[in-house]
């Protein structure tokens, strides 16, 4: 295999693996902002997959993409308001409420969609402006022939849908948020000595509603992303685990923000390498399972959890309700 | 002094809660356009109608008990076990490997061999996430979540590659000698006189499960471990000064969890399939989880939720034949809302009730 040839192959593995990235990014600061203010939050995948159907439905009756996103953020963010109401006002047990929340999502996508659209849970397919399409970036023209550099630029920086760059520019507006304004500090506090920020005189209820409410957000962009740009439209369990990919990835980065771009670029990465080439053989030794790297992300954060690498300590207050002393 | 009775704690409580659970279910059966009363006499009538539907609703209740012993044994110790699933999934390994390595000649001899293969591999996949938590201090919600698709992916490797039935496009295995087929509730029942549903998979693993049932009880009630572990997740500080080794409860209570979820491969990897196949537990793992909060960690309760949830799955079947706007897929949504009501919104009626028994003790004083 010649240079160039390898070359074009490191390109398309690394063009997907952004656009494979782009749900476990989202998600992945979703999880962070929650368990940042000590809401735990298992129910990742469910949101998304609630997102996932109601955008797609939504892009599918109004024939535009960005009404579809709207309605999957409602979506994700009405699950937002139960974990919230189980989690916060009713103190419930967080990890409970995350396990119910993904049954319901799943339960609920299949049963009003075949009522809807009688086609075994799935919607019909998306076609013109009710998907999202792919934005040339300036210049990307211009360069594509040049070595290296330009075709980099073409290939994988250009050439995506909104929602990657969207989903890109949440991770500095993230860190921005927690690490340089009031909102951030006080939501980091929350999620460590909830009794502290009660003291100055700030609602932990109305902090941990907010982070929840934010998480609700940046799920319902990331199920939209699944139906209206990854794929045309709805199907059943279309999330696949990817709501816990992007727990495993939040564990591997420590709940920070840069970081956690660094565990879902790697795990959108090990997505993409089993996809691409779903058989890999090592110097013609020993073949690797296509299993294996499929369930790399989770054996490695397993090794993270076990502190053999470095030491994942999460927030303290995490799972715990808050109750006011009295 | 108690807030409220004994008997307010344990059924009115959650009598309300499963109340609301339908009432929410019923409001989504009526807003895609169907009856929900309809709906309910179809799954009741699904469910245990005919010998075949009861025959089915044990069934499904075998698996639920299993998988709710489980979550419950964990709870006791305060350890949350989502990693039924994947124990279930590595158990029926395990109960593959000893019946295909023998032409067994009998049923009654094979049964506890598998039972050990299947309880060691269920019990070692919860050993490893138990390990963790006690030595190393990762959640075990996270690692067994983890372990879950771990699990998978090793069941889905040796179904395609060591353990694969060459004469087949399916991943499975070869089926197993005949042998070790398992008495039906149908075999069980002729030579009574009884005729009971040929069809309907219930087979001699229910009784394994009700006795697995009084196992559980009798090891956490009348038992020094099951002492230890109730201790130890009531308060962790208080076992500990009392000289509890913290290490061993987290990893018995664990593994002895894992081993009960696995034993679910016994009822249907052994009793219904007679070969492993890929994804024989469909997600009783996780309704284990319903089945242990509805039946409030308890083996009596187990067993009732158990048949409850028996009945839910099996109606949901007859639910998608005889309603066809109804897809199955009805049944999780009622799990999810059950689970929701009894386990995370518990004190939205927990604290009214409370309250009403307080105001109503206080108007007698």
């Amino acid at each position: 295999m010649d240079f160039a040839n390898t070359f074009m192959q490191l390109l398309l593995t690394m063009d997907m693996t952004v656009r494979l990235s782009v749900t476990l990014i989202l998600a992945c600061l979703a999880g962070l902002f929650s368990e940042r203010a000590g809401i735990f939050d298992i129910g990742l995948e469910g949101k998304m997959l609630i997102a996932a159907f109601l955008s797609a439905v939504v892009a599918y009756q109004t024939g535009n993409a960005w009404w579809g996103v709207l309605a999957g953020i409602g979506g994700s963010m009405a699950l937002s308001v139960i974990h919230g109401l189980t989690s916060i006002t009713f103190r419930g047990n967080q990890l409970i409420s995350g396990v119910a929340l993904n049954f319901l999502a799943s339960g609920l996508t299949v049963v009003v969609g075949n009522a809807w659209f009688k086609q075994g849970g799935r919607t019909p397919t998306l076609s013109g402006n009710a998907r999202f399409h792919e934005i040339t970036l300036p210049f990307a023209d211009a360069v594509q022939n040049v070595p290296v550099i330009g075709q980099f630029y073409a290939q994988v920086v250009s050439g995506h849908k909104p929602i990657v760059y969207i989903a890109f520019a949440v991770v500095p507006l993230t860190w921005w948020i927690l690490y340089r304004t009031r909102f951030g500090l006080r939501l980091r506090a929350v999620g460590e000595n909830p009794a502290a920020v009660d003291t100055a005189g700030v609602s932990v209820t109305r902090m941990r509603y907010g982070a929840v409410m934010i998480a609700g957000v940046l799920c319902g962009v990331a199920g939209a992303y699944l139906a209206t740009s990854q794929a045309a439209g709805f199907g059943r369990e279309m999330t696949a685990g990817r709501g816990y990919i992007a727990l495993a990835a939040l564990i591997f980065a420590k709940w920070r923000p840069f970081y956690a771009l660094g565990a879902t670029l790697l795990f959108g990465l090990l997505e993409a390498i089993s996809n691409l080439y779903p058989n890999i053989n090592v110097f013609g030794i020993i073949d690797i399972p296509v299993q294996f790297t499929q369930a790399l992300p989770y054996i490695l954060t397993v090794v993270i959890l076990a502190g053999f690498v470095g030491k994942a300590v999460p927030p303290k207050a995490g799972g715990e309700p808050y109750v006011k002393e009295r | 002094m108690d807030k409220m009775p004994r008997w307010a704690d344990v059924f009115l409580v959650p009598f309300i809660n499963l109340i609301l659970a339908f009432v929410a279910s019923g409001l989504v059966v009526l807003a895609i356009g169907e009856n929900p009363f309809r709906a309910i006499w179809i799954m009741i009538s699904g469910a245990l109608g005919s010998t075949s539907g009861i025959g089915y609703t044990l069934y499904y209740a075998t698996n639920y008990m299993f998988t709710g012993l489980a979550v419950a044994f964990a709870f006791h110790a305060r350890l949350f076990n989502i990693g039924g699933e994947g124990q279930a999934t590595i158990a029926g390994v395990g109960a593959a490997l000893v019946l295909l390595a023998f032409d067994w000649p009998y049923w009654w001899l094979a049964l506890p061999f598998a039972i050990i293969g299947a309880a060691a591999f269920g019990g070692a996949w919860a050993f490893i996430p138990a390990y963790l938590q006690a030595k190393r201090g990762s959640h075990v919600v996270i690692t067994t979540i983890m372990f879950n698709f771990i699990g998978a992916a090793l069941m889905g490797y040796l179904l395609n590659g060591i353990m694969k039935n060459p004469d087949t496009q399916n991943a499975e295995t070869v089926a197993f000698p005949a042998g070790t087929h398992l008495p039906t509730m149908h075999e069980m029942l002729a030579p009574l006189g009884i005729s009971f549903s040929r069809s309907a998979p219930v087979n001699v693993s229910f009784f394994l499960a009700l006795g697995a049932a009084w196992l559980v009880w009798f090891v956490l009630w009348r038992t020094r471990l099951g002492y230890q572990i109730r201790a130890f997740g009531h308060s962790e500080t208080a076992a500990r000064y009392a000289g509890i080794d913290a290490v061993r409860i987290t990893i018995i209570a664990m593994v002895i969890s894992g081993a009960l979820a696995g034993l679910l491969a016994i009822n249907v990897v052994m009793g219904e399939q007679g070969r492993l196949i890929k994804e024989f537990v469909e997600g009783a793992g996780f309704v284990g989880i319903a089945v242990a909060l509805m039946g409030r960690s308890h083996p009596f309760g187990i067993v009732l939720a158990s048949l409850l949830f028996g009945m839910l799955t099996q109606g949901g079947f007859e639910l998608m034949w005889d309603m066809p706007t109804v897809s199955r897929e009805m049944v999780l949504v009622i799990q999810a809302l059950i689970i929701l009501f009894t386990g995370a919104l518990d004190n939205m009626v927990r604290d009214p009730v409370e309250r009403l028994f307080l105001k109503l003790r206080k108007g007698k004083s």
